[in-house]
């Protein structure tokens, strides 16, 4: 561990040592990639004089610098994450943005200190370009599309009126705290309030998602944060470039505001249409890809990408355009593309997601230490406050009217956490130095700057423990009993059922329509004629299966006749009930998100599930990736396969079983069936009837404490 | 009979379901749009293979018994009446039902009913108690295969020995009852159906 520590440090002192071999005035921003290379060896580096002699060895680093430098900040950055996570105790106090700020710090008092000027800052090309799209890329690939779209209303809700309330809120409150602060800040003015209210009441996918991480909330949690932190960028940044136009304006009429309206819906629509085009050409794209397998991921990344650009380039909103472009791409682009190209197009996604998030806290580190700050506690005080107070208000208000429209309430605990966890992050810092300049911008940017440490620090940190303080409050009950538990989950079940024939409200209906445009006309288009399945074939493998699962019913299960009336110990008791909250399925209560940072554990259950369907080609199907789509078929077509099966799982899965649990060793089960067994168990519970027969890995036994008092 | 238009479903039948239910009229022609789309076959009933099509209740580890019970004893196809009766069941009880006076016959969206609902979903030869064996069936279709039969064995005979008071070693109804007196059955089998 502690050799791990000393790694960065001595990058550190690397990175210093290039730094201080270049006179300060020379280095170039990080992240100028590489249509700015060509710059190298054009410059005065120290130069030395040297008789004409040959030169045996010589070092040469102007001509490799800049690469050399980004190469060094991500070698930095990633060595940097590598320890976070060997450190032991410290991920479960501290969430990873906060320790890679601190080393971000580090390294910029580090760089200050030897140069005695400003570190490389953070530009805001760079993270709009470069470093925020594959974090959005990632997060729109991987996003959990059935839970998405039930709590689309909620999400929108959210996203729209709750960053409408909080900009208006914020910006016309700091403006009454500059009234009342007359000496100081009477040159801010209300529409520099407002714009900086703007691009502070935004809440940031980046910083959230990382915080979510380590803390276990639920998933309609999980999605309702995430997506409006997805959504609102549309809003933000509509109403900061509205604002900054205000600005510019000699003076601003009733009709620019309501035009300023009109732009929120064109930006927002407008990034969503070219999402979709861009996605179903990728769609298309890569129903041709057989032949050249090896460069199929590089289109995803391409088009998905490109729809970034083109929507920035027309001033509409990039992160709609990103997400809507992963989302709708993936479907077709998974039918299309070989096992091994979809492996590869997840890796890549996390790594440079991961790689970016870290450069992203690196940076807010580093550029915290700069020469600009201007520092005033009433300004800054206020808006700390004034930003908690808002979002709370906002979210009490907001949910208190989308209950009554929802069938699984938002509880008091989750609104706390939605209040409480709106983190702000790297986009409010980069907005923040877009701004023109102005008396007071330097103002605005040391605020800036601690609004962001603070949620990320405080709230960040404290979250975890004020949320389980939360908790301790209802945990008083009573463990539930084994008949409670049973039955529970029978009416868990039963309610289920009876949701899906209700319908859950008519959304089915447009979901009909859509699976039914999408098998008619979508997928024959963009998928790949072989894969596309052959519905009456599948229709005879779910009766097959219908008919092994009926048969398994029937068998009447083996009665012992001794075990009728013994009394069981209290060690029994906690077995069984260790045995039943693993298998059980869970609803409502799922304790670790769909969507995560650094696993892909969701997508390699897809892939189990998929594996036993390989065994029934004697159907037919040579490509069996579709099956899964049909499978559970319905006549008239089907939602997209890792959807469905995600459907299932969200209905009856244990994906969370898999997530390490301490409870793994249980009794006397040897230690290799242990780690193995929750991934078994997950799949075989989604599927009992369908694995049966296609079963790979060997059913492996709990062994109970019961087994060994009958052997005595 | 052939049209689908919900004005099929005329004033008084809407009246006498609302009466029998307690339905508003709105999610009364809601559900029957619904029941409508269900019902491919067009006759005004839905089958067994009507719900089948459904696809997350094939996934279901009680789909096939959730099915049974909108069918009536030994019938094959059900029709809008007895769909709304069944979901009836699930409706949430609204505070001015719970002071009903308690001549009037229980609506069937009490608690008794919907434990009686959940309880013939163990009881399937419908004899009033829930045996060893239908018990075991139950827990082998939620819990999967990974769990010998020996172990499901032992969870079922702790399941039925916290609810045996009278010693038959089976759950009846009123044995049911009292051990889900402490579960909030009201609001976990109430679905929220829109106005």
């Amino acid at each position: 561990m502690a050799a791990l520590w000393t790694l960065p440090l001595l990058l550190s002192g690397c990175l210093l040592g290039c730094l201080a071999l270049t006179p300060p005035d020379e280095l170039p921003q990080p992240h100028n990639l590489p249509p700015l290379l060509g710059f190298n060896g054009s410059d005065g580096g120290p130069s030395v004089d040297l008789p004409m002699a040959l030169r045996v060895f010589s070092v040469d680093y102007h001509h490799v610098q800049a690469p050399f430098e980004i190469v060094l900040w991500i070698m930095l950055a990633s060595l940097a994450k590598l320890g976070f996570h060997w450190s032991g105790r410290v991920p479960a106090v501290v969430p990873e943005s906060c320790v890679l700020i601190m080393v971000g710090l580090l390294v910029g008092g580090v760089i200050y200190g030897v140069r005695h000027s400003a570190p490389p800052t953070l530009s805001a090309d760079a993270f709009f370009l470069f470093l925020l799209p594959p974090i959005v890329l990632d997060a729109g690939y991987f996003l959990p599309g059935r839970l998405f779209f039930e709590n689309l209303g909620t999400i929108l809700w959210y996203a729209v009126l709750g960053t409408l309330w909080n900009v208006l809120g914020i910006g016309l409150s700091l403006y009454g705290v500059c009234l009342l602060a007359q000496s100081s800040l009477g040159d801010v003015s209300l529409l520099h309030c407002l714009l900086f209210g703007s691009l502070i009441a935004a809440v940031d996918p980046v910083a959230v998602l990382s915080v979510f991480q380590e803390m276990h909330v639920n998933e309609q949690l999980h999605i309702l944060v995430f997506g409006e932190s997805l959504l609102n960028d549309a809003v933000t940044v509509v109403l900061y470039k509205l604002f900054e136009s205000f600005l510019r304006l000699p003076s601003v009429s009733g009709l620019d505001v309501l035009l300023g309206g009109c732009r929120v819906v064109v930006v927002g629509l407008g990034g969503l249409c070219v999402g979709l085009f861009f996605g179903l050409v990728a769609a298309l794209t890569s129903r041709f890809t057989s032949k050249a397998q090896v460069i199929a991921p590089l289109f995803v990344f391409l088009y998905s990408y490109l729809s970034y650009l083109t929507s920035e380039m027309l001033h509409l909103s990039g992160i709609m355009a990103i997400v809507t472009c992963a989302v709708t791409m993936k479907q077709y682009v998974e039918a299309n593309v070989s096992e091994h190209s979809n492996t590869s197009i997840q890796y890549f996604l996390k790594m440079w997601s991961s790689v970016s998030e870290t450069l992203i806290f690196i940076f807010l580190g580093v550029s915290t230490i700069q020469d600009v700050h201007m520092w005033s506690w009433p300004f800054v005080c206020s808006t700390l406050l004034l930003c908690l107070i808002w979002r709370a208000t906002g979210v009490l208000l907001l949910t208190a009217v989308v209950n009554k429209l929802r069938r699984n309430a938002v509880t008091f605990r989750d609104q706390f956490i939605i209040a409480y966890g709106g983190l702000r992050g790297a986009i409010c810092f980069s907005l923040v130095f877009l701004i023109d300049d102005f008396p007071k911008k330097r103002l605005f940017i040391t605020t800036t700057i601690v609004v962001i440490l603070f949620t990320v620090f405080v709230q960040g940190m404290t979250i975890k423990p004020l949320v389980e303080l939360l908790d301790v409050k209802r945990k008083k009950r009573a463990l539930p009993t084994v008949s409670e538990e049973i039955h529970s989950r029978l009416i868990d079940h039963l309610l289920a059922g009876i949701e899906d024939v209700v319908g859950y409200w008519g959304q089915h209906y447009w979901k009909d329509k859509f699976e039914q445009f999408n098998k008619k006309y979508l997928r024959r288009f963009l998928i790949r004629e072989d894969h596309q399945a052959r519905s009456s074939i599948l229709r005879v493998y779910q009766e097959l299966e219908r008919r092994e699962q009926r048969g398994d019913e029937e068998a009447p299960p083996l009665v012992d006749p001794r075990s009728h009336s013994r009394l069981l110990l209290p060690e029994e008791m906690d077995s069984i009930r260790r045995i039943l909250s693993r298998n059980l399925q869970n609803f409502n209560n799922k304790q670790t998100p769909a969507y995560s940072r650094h696993t892909l554990h969701q997508d390699t259950t897809m892939d189990r599930t998929r594996k036993p369907l390989h065994r029934h080609q004697s159907l037919g199907e040579r490509h069996t990736y579709n099956t899964i789509t049909h499978w559970p078929q319905v006549e008239d077509g089907e939602f997209s396969e890792s959807h469905r099966v995600r459907a299932g799982l969200s209905r009856s899965h244990t994906v969370c079983s898999i997530s390490p649990r301490p409870v793994l060793q249980d009794s006397s089960a040897s230690a290799q069936t242990a780690p193995a067994d929750p991934r078994p168990a997950g799949d075989d519970q989604v599927f009992p009837q369908h694995q049966v027969p296609a079963r790979r890995t060997p059913k492996k036994q709990l062994s109970f404490v019961l087994e060994n008092e009958k052997q005595q | 009979m052939g049209s689908r238009a919900s004005t099929l479903l005329r004033e008084e039948e809407i009246e006498e379901i609302k009466k029998e239910t307690g339905f508003s009229h709105s999610q009364i022609t809601r559900l029957y749009s619904r029941f409508t789309s269900l019902d491919k076959g067009e006759n005004g009933t839905l089958s067994r293979e009507d719900f089948q099509r459904i696809p997350e209740l094939a996934i279901n580890p009680l789909g096939d018994r959730i099915i049974n019970a909108f069918f009536p004893e030994g019938e094959d196809q059900v029709n809008f009446r007895g769909f709304m009766r069944t979901l009836a069941h699930f409706r949430p009880i609204e505070d001015n039902e719970k002071s009903r006076n308690p001549t009037a016959s229980e609506p069937l969206n009490s608690r008794t009913n919907k434990l009686l609902f959940a309880f013939r979903l163990y009881d399937l030869d419908r004899d009033d108690k829930i045996s060893r064996d239908e018990l075991l069936q139950v827990l082998r279709m939620m819990v999967g295969v990974n769990i010998s039969d020996e172990q499901l064995g032992s969870i079922a005979d702790r399941t039925i020995q916290e609810a045996d008071t009278n010693g038959d070693s089976s759950i009846s109804f009123n044995e049911f009852i009292k051990v889900l007196e402490k579960v909030d059955v009201e609001q976990k089998m109430s679905i929220r159906f829109l106005h």
